[in-house]
């Protein structure tokens, strides 16, 4: 408690210095800073860009660990972080990339882009949409938190009981990692159910469900994995937290419960999970491909049906990930056959891809070799994945480094070639300057070939019998020049960030007002078709979809313009709020509280809470408008 | 260019295996279970290469012959789809699948069945401990560690379990893996065809010393584990000179609350640690340390630093004589 008080103490002098020292005109100061605008925003533009800075920022940091971890497994039987740290590494690791890394840049880019592609003005709940990112960061700052007060989370992202129970870590670690992941948990619910409203309710008029882009699918679907993953994990990270905190003992064999119980709850929601992450990045892909071969989707409705598939089966396929823990061969021969069927529309994709650039004319922009770098590195992802499907091989490659490279495969090669794509792709629309391609072009290629050169072999290292999770192997095993050169192109993954890191600033450097242009790319779906910088209302008039690829059909009629549905009117927008962060802070504080024991400050935190949300049901707020000269103003400047 | 580059690595992969020895490696398995994984692996990358090979031709041509040539601005036409390509693409993964599934289905149900009495398996309980291995041969009356003694071309039927957390068994060049769960006993066997040694592992994290919980497969033809049976039923745990005398001494005042010593008639030894009977013939120290005094030494001074987090407690507040008492008597077990 004590600390906290200090801590709180602490932040208000650093505001009081920052700030100027309070007076009568303090409010007006820090409500008219572009902090506060930022901090209160429900833009989903805005929230976007939060998402990927913030998803970026947690990029670097489990790149960063994962570079550690390369280092430590150079030589056999090196000492430079071994044992429980090592496994914080790891841990870490994994949870950072998959939670906070992959989740929120996926995420990101749907904020940025879905509501512009159907046609609509924002999300459907602007104010839990802010709500879920600031739950978003919560979660993945006390996830971190672990590494500067009492030691990071060690048992794993995958977090398997009993070694994540009290007795056999002991310790804040696996407890950071219960709230953390159970708070943004809580934001990235409540973000699925926020896009799938959208999407449903928020269509331009004219924009059919399958005249949707693919990107918007792929969210549409992702959002309904979220919908029916994440409640299984909830369930049994608060199972979990009893055992830990209150001293029940669901997963204690010797007292009656049952360990497998966790591993069944977590693959129930952990192999959706691995949809929830990919299907996103295949949207990207087909935006991209479509748009730099200068053709429409090969197999549009094939591809939405095989999205919808994947997400479908990705339910019935859990147990894939637990074939030797002795559910017996029915039990794995089942799941065998359900995982393989994945396969299938799968499959549909990549030839949908390869058709589309068939006969088209291909522009190879960075976001467009970033798509077609994917297609190859997805698909020895995918059949190593099929290989994984069968019991009895699976037997031998089952957490052993040949697990690490399929894994790494799918999403490097799948999920972060997406975003990076998208990163390419949709920076014009974001920033209003492109970013440079000379710089796109390095970074490409040095991440491209520095990822296969770290994990293709690997395959062989699982082969040879290197389990995963090791902090070491011995020098008669044979596999060490295996994993230095494994070592090696982590590294030149780390340049390559670089380099990207540097293209940005670069980038906004040489930027100019002329640079900014509406539709860079010669685009296909309506975010294209708006002015840039993006107006705050998005569409000055909502538009009228004619089909699929709705600006692409205006531009081939010889449109300058989407067709408006409505007559120029004031625009209704949402009102910020500084509740979303507030709310935020009120779950951290309580996730800190349960952490440290301090049941008071756990109640506590939740009654902050609760009295944010009491107190806004009776606040009257209903937004603003934004009148017809504004808009006419604006469009001119455009 | 991406074909180039897997034809690179698959010949480094040739070169690879040609010098691996087979002591841990999935590729050159020594017995019946491994051979049947290695078939599926290679049945399954077999499709899985033909399908890259289509995958990979069509990228490479379509790449090459649909670049935008410069001055191009052609509109190209706008292909809806192809029903009949749709279906091509369907069906032929489906019978690939398929291809795959049945041979699958099968070894699952094989590696499953328990091996028929007829066939006097060679029965062996595994129990798992943060992070040493205990074997039992409850048909046989022996209690070991470390090191699981089998004999060749006779299928081992194991029963596993854990103490702790989840460990997982797995000894690349016989058989796949199976993971011991506290509360849970699971079921495998392995068999090995020619005698000699291979290495295991555990491949589930269980702990900061999850790396270095190793152990060692040692297959005998079965005159020679015979041999070893009655030398472990009999084991030769009485100290012979005054100074082993004195090591076992030291070794009832200060081991024994964990481990026991069979044959050595100590009175309520413990059984936390490893049964220690027959220590000096074994390889290893701690599954890892090649089993030799001064080694020893450095193990009993601080397992820590041999293995992070083991729970032996330093042996470093002993007198010199007595240690070297210790040490004589433990190397002296057989």
């Amino acid at each position: 408690m004590g600390t906290i008080v200090s801590i709180l103490v602490l932040v208000l002098f650093l505001t009081a210095i920052l700030t100027g020292g309070y007076n009568k005109k303090f409010l007006q100061r820090v409500q008219g800073s572009n902090m506060w605008d930022w901090l209160t925003t429900v833009d989903h533009k805005k929230i976007g860009i939060m998402y990927l800075g913030a998803g970026g920022f947690f990029f670097l940091i489990g790149g960063l660990e994962a570079l550690l971890i390369r280092v430590q497994l150079f030589y056999p039987n090196n000492d430079f972080i071994v044992g429980d740290t090592f496994n914080q590494l790891l841990t870490m690791h994994g949870t950072t990339m998959i939670f906070f890394v992959a989740m929120p840049l996926l995420i990101g880019f749907m904020n940025v882009a879905v509501p512009l592609q159907i046609g609509a003005r924002d999300v459907a709940f602007p104010f839990l949409n802010a709500l879920s990112f600031w739950l978003f960061l919560g979660g993945g700052i006390m996830l971190n938190l672990g590494w500067l007060f009492g030691g990071a989370a060690d048992a794993g992202w995958t977090s398997y009981v009993p070694i994540a129970s009290n007795q056999f870590s002991p310790g804040p670690g696996v407890d950071y990692y219960v709230l953390g992941l159970q708070i943004s948990g809580i934001g990235t619910l409540i973000g699925g159910i926020n896009f799938l409203v959208t999407i449903i309710n928020m269509r331009a008029p004219g924009m059919t469900f399958l005249r949707l882009p693919l990107f918007t699918w792929t969210t549409f679907v992702t959002s309904a994995l979220i919908l029916f993953a994440f409640p299984p994990l909830t369930v049994g990270l608060l199972l979990i937290m009893f055992d830990r905190i209150f001293g029940s003992h669901f997963f204690d064999a010797a007292m009656g419960g049952n360990s497998l119980i966790w591993q069944h709850l977590f693959w129930i929601f952990g192999h959706p999970e691995v949809y929830i992450v990919i299907l996103p990045a295949f949207g990207i892909i087909s935006e991209v491909i479509s748009t730099f071969s200068k053709k429409r989707l090969f197999g549009y409705n094939s591809m939405v049906f095989a999205t919808i598939l994947i997400g479908f089966l990705g339910f019935m396929v859990w147990a894939h990930h637990m074939f030797t823990v002795g559910m017996g061969p029915v039990a794995n021969a089942i799941f065998a056959v359900a995982t393989m069927s994945i396969a299938v529309p799968t499959g549909i994709k990549i030839f949908n891809w390869l058709f589309t650039m068939w006969g088209g004319r291909l522009q190879f922009t960075t976001a467009m070799k970033f798509a077609v770098g994917f297609i190859p590195t997805f698909v020895m992802g995918g059949v190593t994945g099929v290989m994984l499907a069968s019991p009895p091989a699976d037997y031998q490659y089952h957490d052993s480094y040949f697990v690490v490279a399929h894994f790494h495969y799918v999403l490097i090669g799948g999920t972060v070639f997406g975003v990076l794509a998208g990163v390419y792709y949709w920076w014009p629309r974001m920033f209003g300057h492109k970013l440079n391609e000379r710089l796109g072009n390095v970074h490409f290629w040095l991440f491209f070939i520095g990822f296969h050169l770290t994990f293709l072999i690997q395959h062989w290292l699982g082969l040879y019998g290197m389990p995963r999770r090791v902090f070491t192997y011995q020098a008669a095993d044979g596999l060490t020049w295996i994993n230095q050169v494994s070592t090696v192109g982590a590294v030149m993954m780390g340049v390559a960030t670089l380099v990207f890191l540097y293209n940005v600033v670069y980038s906004r450097k040489s930027a100019t007002a002329a640079s900014a242009e509406r539709d860079p790319w010669d685009g296909r779906t309506l975010e294209w078709a708006i002015p840039c910088p993006t107006p705050e209302y998005n569409f000055a008039q909502l538009p009228k979809v004619r089909g699929l690829d709705a600006w692409w059909m205006e531009k081939m009629a010889g449109n300058k313009e989407l067709e408006p549905a409505e007559p120029l009117q004031p625009i209704h927008m949402p009102s910020s709020s500084y509740r979303p962060i507030l709310m935020s802070l009120g779950f951290f504080v309580s996730g800190l509280g349960f952490i440290f024991r301090t049941i008071e400050v756990g109640v506590l935190g939740l009654v902050m809470v609760f009295l944010l949300m009491f107190t806004r049901s009776f606040e009257q707020d209903h937004g603003y408008h934004i009148e017809v000269d504004q808009i006419k103003e604006a469009e001119k400047g455009a | 260019m991406i074909g180039r580059v897997l034809l690179t690595f698959a010949l480094f992969a040739l070169l690879l295996s040609g010098c691996q020895q087979p002591r841990m490696s999935v590729l050159e398995p020594q017995g019946e279970a491994g051979q049947m994984q290695l078939d599926l692996v290679y049945l399954s990358i077999y499709i899985m290469v033909f399908v890259c090979v289509i995958v990979l031709a069509i990228f490479t041509y379509v790449l090459i012959r649909f670049r935008q040539k410069p001055g191009d601005n052609t509109i190209p036409k706008q292909v809806e789809g192809s029903t009949k390509l749709e279906i091509l693409w369907t069906v032929v993964p489906i019978i690939l699948l398929a291809i795959l599934a049945v041979p699958t289905l099968k070894s699952t149900f094989t590696l499953a069945a328990k091996p028929p009495k007829a066939e006097q398996p060679v029965e062996v309980k595994v129990t798992a401990h943060q992070y040493w291995w205990e074997f039992e041969y409850p048909e046989l009356g022996i209690k070991t560690a470390q090191e699981l003694h089998i004999p060749t071309g006779k299928k081992v039927h194991l029963e596993l379990t854990s103490v702790d957390v989840v460990h997982s068994f797995w000894v690349p060049s016989l058989a796949g893996k199976t993971d011991l769960i506290p509360g849970r006993k699971n079921t495998m066997w392995m068999k090995a065809d020619k005698p000699g040694t291979y290495e295991g592992r555990c491949a589930e994290l269980c702990g900061a010393s999850h790396a270095l919980m190793n152990f060692h497969v040692v297959a005998e033809k079965p005159e020679e584990f015979q041999k070893w049976v009655k030398q472990r039923q009999k084991p030769s745990s009485q100290p012979q000179t005054a100074q082993e005398k004195e090591g076992k001494k030291v070794f009832a005042q200060n081991c024994m609350g964990c481990h026991a010593i069979d044959g050595a008639g100590l009175k309520g030894p413990g059984n936390k640690g490893p049964n220690l009977a027959g220590f000096g013939d074994r390889d290893k120290i701690a599954g890892l340390l090649e089993n030799n005094p001064e080694n020893l030494n450095k193990w009993l001074h601080n397992p820590q630093n041999v293995k992070p987090g083991a729970h032996m407690p330093a042996i470093d507040f002993l007198k010199k004589k007595d240690l070297d008492a210790l040490e004589a008597y433990l190397e002296s077990l057989k």
